[in-house]
């Protein structure tokens, strides 16, 4: 009885169904383990892992370098820029805004640089539904190839103070 | 009121206890006034935290949007921080001292001090609660830097763990004291080794949180920086280490509340003790699954550590799912309900508060909370639902369908046996499990359907008005949202239920309880 104190000896032998289901249950954790692993080189998405340490002062310099190199047009006072295939995109969450719209070509690849320049922010590309944790200070560096061409919304999940729900972005696939 | 008193080996004072006439526990009278006051504090902490749940269900229910964007966040992080920490630590607490002193015949070691902690962990609980209404803590229960809170939200969430911690020392020295004063025979019962397994995890816990939390509270006062992604590391050392503390916890009830209600028995000691263990050593690896979408960290790290050392600690839920549902149908067996293959499941007692809340509990941490949560800790699966509203699904299956209907089941037991008194509303209490339970579900699986369809969580306006880029959002998402609020309605009722019911209950007059079926007693 689990609340009152057990015979002397439990040190006792499994039971045939116990062995059993012990056997099914670890075979299917090994089972799920090594397919974490094995995902990593049989799937077609891996987590990013490449991050560098930036001032938020130093990223705003680089994305606004990017931006005036590569603006194209704007909407509602967003710029929309349009990188070279295979170049460095910056992307910058602040509160309470992604900016700039990115227009990229399905295909092709590009380093993306997402950081923010004040919180924690969520990147979340919907209808896809990719999300990513962005830190000020990080410079989350991850190769990204579009696939289809479309229209994609972008916005906030890591709460970000009193504008969250209002922080959206588009990224434009051509 | 028969007392009895017994000598205590060294401080040579002695120890007032009482016999329970219904189990035969002797009972530290000490103890039981902790055991109280730690419960009945947890349910106003619960109280509040549900209040608040019923503000943040009705304005995340896009048509009726009750709250503004400031007081949802606002309510948010206080619904949090009373649920995630007070409700759970103060219940788990008594249940500690629970444990330690009554499953075993012992006394309590260091009452005084214990009810330091108390005082410790209820100023810090006040404390957090109040800075947070006065608007100075919008941060969540996590509070992220570079957001930052006034230094009495960081300085009462400290004051609380160390509480706490001064609370699991006193479990492990009444444990060790009611060995060396032999107040028992033999091995600790089942139910007292699931609490050590949840106080061993619970002070690697505490310890993780004050290596996030003092930092922070220091750079709240101007002191210093706090690196993002260092207090992520360390805060969720904290955060998720404690849900498996409730884990570990629940799991004790589920394996108590199958000998209270069926009077069933462990099929192996061995294997269940050796479940827990490995708790012990894997369980805290898994916090790592709340880092996958994190900046900085590399991929072996990340899958090692997300998997729970190759879900070994999986394996020991695994092994705890097989068990007690095969402790209850041994038990029923025997006890003649032998017919096909669940004759033994269509004739268990599940007019007992106790059973259907475990059942629920059972099912709903089984299939919806345990489930979720190994496929979104799966490195490539959790870019594909970081903070959208599958995790929200995913917690509120395990901590609230699982750990709190548990914790609530077993206070059925709790207030005729240690409070002493009859329980008010038995109606209420019949079917309190089944309205929480089945709100909960509802609730849950709309919340995960919606987080695959994008739904951001800890968001106030998933229709983005007045955005100024806007987006696409999928028109289905709405309609989740307002399952998700008509789950949450049901499960609050279930809540003012048991609320009701405890609160009522402790206005009965004081007599012994007669029968260890709450119902009855």
């Amino acid at each position: 009885m689990a609340i009152y104190t057990p015979e002397r000896v439990w040190w006792k032998p499994l039971g045939r169904e116990e062995r059993l289901w012990v056997t099914i249950a670890a075979v299917w954790c090994f089972f799920m383990f090594f397919m974490l692993i094995g995902w990593y080189f049989l799937g077609a998405q891996n987590l990013p892992t490449r991050a560098v340490r930036l001032t938020t002062a130093q990223y705003k310099t680089l994305a606004d370098a990017f931006v005036e190199a590569n603006q194209v047009g704007e909407q509602n006072g967003i710029p929309i820029v349009h990188p070279q295939p295979g170049s460095d995109v910056y992307l910058v969450g602040r509160q309470w805004q992604w900016t700039p719209i990115l227009e990229l070509e399905a295909g092709q690849t590009y380093k993306l640089h997402v950081s923010s320049i004040d919180v924690q922010h969520g990147l979340s590309i919907q209808p896809i539904n990719l999300n990513l944790q962005i830190f000020p200070g990080y410079d989350y560096i991850m190769q990204i190839t579009p696939t289809q061409a479309g229209e994609y919304s972008v916005w906030c999940n890591e709460f970000c103070q009193f504008g969250h729900h209002l922080m959206t972005g588009k990224i434009i696939v051509r | 009121m028969a007392a009895i008193t017994a000598p205590n080996m060294f401080s040579g004072t002695q120890s007032m206890f009482r016999v329970c006439p219904v189990t035969t526990f002797k009972v530290d009278l000490a103890a039981e006034r902790l055991i109280i006051w730690n419960a009945v504090t947890a349910i106003v902490a619960l109280t509040l935290g549900g209040t608040y749940a019923l503000l943040i269900g009705l304005t995340r229910w896009p048509d009726i949007h009750l709250l503004s964007a400031n007081w949802f966040y606002r309510l948010l992080t206080a619904h949090g921080m009373n649920m995630l920490v007070f409700w759970m630590v103060f219940f788990e607490v008594g249940g500690l001292y629970f444990g330690a002193c009554v499953l075993l015949n012992a006394r309590l070691v260091g009452a005084r001090l214990a009810w330091v902690a108390y005082v410790l962990m209820l100023v810090g609980a006040v404390m957090v609660n109040a800075v947070i209404l006065w608007g100075r803590a919008d941060v969540m229960f996590s509070a992220y830097p570079p957001m930052k809170a006034h230094w009495s939200f960081y300085l009462g969430y400290i004051l609380f763990a160390v509480g706490a911690i001064l609370a699991c020392c006193l479990f492990l020295a009444t444990l060790v004291m009611a060995k060396v004063e032999q107040r028992y025979e033999g091995s600790i019962p089942l139910a007292v080794f699931g609490l050590l397994t949840a106080c061993i995890i619970a002070l690697f816990t505490l310890f993780s949180g004050a290596v996030a939390l003092i930092p922070t509270f220091l750079w709240s006062l101007g002191i210093g920086e706090v690196d993002p992604g260092a207090y992520r590391v360390t805060f969720w050392g904290f955060g998720h280490s404690a849900q498996q503390v409730n884990l570990s916890a629940m799991i004790a009830i589920w394996y108590s509340l199958a000998t209270l209600t069926v009077g069933a028995k462990p099929v192996n000691e061995k294997l269940s003790r050796f479940a827990f263990f490995l708790y012990i050593l894997f369980i805290n690896l898994g916090s790592m699954h709340h880092l996958l979408v994190d900046p900085g960290l590399g991929s072996a790290a990340k899958f090692f550590n997300t998997s729970y050392a190759m879900y070994l600690a999986v394996l020991g839920s695994l092994i705890h799912a097989f068990s007690i549902p095969a402790a209850v149908e041994v038990a029923l067996r025997q006890k003649g309900y032998n017919k096909g293959l669940f004759g033994w499941l269509l004739n268990a007692p599940w007019k007992e508060p106790g059973f259907a809340a475990l059942m629920f509990s059972l099912f709903i941490f089984g299939f919806i909370g345990g489930p979720t949560g190994v496929v979104l800790g799966a490195g490539q699966l959790n870019m594909l639902a970081h903070n959208t509203w599958r995790i929200t699904g995913h917690f509120h299956a395990t901590v609230v369908g699982g750990t709190t209907l548990a914790f609530m089941g077993f206070t059925y037991y709790v207030i005729p046996l240690v409070f002493r008194r009859p329980l008010f509303g038995k109606f209420l209490v019949r079917w309190q499990p089944w309205v929480y339970g089945i709100g909960l579900i509802i609730m849950t699986i709309a919340m995960t359907w919606a987080g695959y369809l994008g739904a951001p969580r800890r968001h106030w306006d998933v229709t983005f008005s007045g955005v100024t880029i806007p987006v696409d959002v999928q028109p289905l998402m709405n309609l989740m949202l307002v399952f998700a609020g008509i789950g949450a309605l049901i499960a609050v009722t279930g809540g003012i239920m048991y609320v009701v019911v405890c609160v009522g209950s402790l206005f009965m007059p004081k007599r012994e309880a007669r029968a260890l079926n709450p119902l009855e007693a």
